[in-house]
């Protein structure tokens, strides 16, 4: 777990370092500007699928289903972030209560 | 009233006091984030003090919950530092942006670039004049560290007391913070394409591929996916 830790550390403060450093023109490259633009959103996007849909090796719908859910909705209706967070737990939490 | 973006010495501490008040309230919602940070952690088996190097070390909440994330569901060492620093790619294009505002030389740019956030980033940019933005880059970035810190030892020593952490939906607090990060960044139908197909690769690859590597696998082929079909589009 250490060398996830200090590995992955190291490439984030290097890439943070790197925006302070580089000159402008290799940044500004239309490539690098849209590859950045895209790799968060398909990297979360791709996180939030396996957290919710997965266990292990297998794809189950399960309570995290329904908090996801409620979650993207609440999200879409531009809730602040906490409120967000809080009702997608406690959907979770809930309908855990009840079954 | 100043016509232009800057201002006056006479209305400066007002302004100093604005965007110090803004940096705190920033830094304690982000600070909630990171008590579940660190339950999170570790329920996902990391020690408090793993959890509280990630904190002050990576320091980059994303990257750490992929950290946690990919770990937590057995993915290998390698796997998670990957993902974490492929999330962290959008921290070299704050930088950029703030290089020309911060002017930052020697210690201080090293010291700085561990600042360099989404929500320092966004302050800082948000300001017409450059002392208020230089101010709300550093006065959030401390506010944010320190209160993201002291969070992530609260929720790592809190876990052990919490009677059961799925009972309290704890495990899609998450999901749940990667939607509320994710959805205003989702502009346009391609984005949303990309986001829809990233997220089916990756619920296809979970049973063919080791754990921890459909993330990285299918975020990437997304991009590259996405990037093939605009220069095939044209413009």
């Amino acid at each position: 777990m250490w060398t996830a830790i200090l590995l992955g550390t190291l490439g984030v403060y290097l890439l943070k370092l790197v925006g302070l450093c580089v000159p402008k023109s290799v940044l500004e490259q239309p490539q690098v500007q849209q590859a950045s633009a895209l790799l968060p959103v398909a990297l979360l996007a791709a996180l939030v699928a396996v957290q919710t849909f997965a266990t292990g090796h297998e794809l189950v719908l399960d309570a995290r289903a329904a908090g996801f859910a409620v979650a993207l909705l609440a999200a879409l209706l531009r809730a602040p972030f906490l409120l967000v967070v809080a009702l997608g737990a406690g959907t979770a939490a809930v309908l855990r209560l009840i079954a | 009233m100043s016509t232009t973006g800057t201002i006056a010495d006479r209305d400066w501490p007002r302004a100093r006091i604005a965007v110090l008040r803004d940096a705190v309230g920033v830094g304690v919602a982000v600070g909630a984030l990171g008590l579940s940070f660190g339950a999170l952690s570790v329920l996902a088996g990391f020690s408090v003090a793993q959890t509280c190097a990630l904190s002050l070390l990576m320091f980059s909440g994303a990257s750490q919950f992929a950290v946690i994330g990919v770990l937590g569901a057995g993915g290998g060492a390698l796997t998670g530092a990957a993902t974490a620093t492929l999330l962290g790619v959008r921290n070299s294009l704050y930088g950029l942006n703030l290089a020309s505002l911060l002017r930052l030389r020697g210690v201080r740019r090293l010291v700085g670039a561990h600042l360099v956030l989404d929500e320092s980033s966004a302050m800082a940019t948000a300001r017409d004049d450059p002392r208020e933005a230089r101010l709300a880059f550093w006065a959030t970035g401390v506010a944010v560290f320190v209160l993201w810190n002291i969070a992530t030892l609260g929720g790592a020593l809190g876990a052990h007391v919490l009677p059961d952490p799925e009972a309290l939906g704890l495990d899609v607090a998450a999901p749940a913070a990667f939607v509320a990060l994710l959805l205003p960044r989702l502009r346009g139908r391609r984005l949303w394409a990309l986001a829809v197909a990233a997220a089916v690769l990756a619920l296809i690859m979970v049973p063919l591929l080791p754990a921890g590597t459909p993330v990285l696998v299918a975020g990437l082929t997304a991009i590259v996916a996405a990037l093939a079909a605009r220069r095939a589009g044209g413009r």
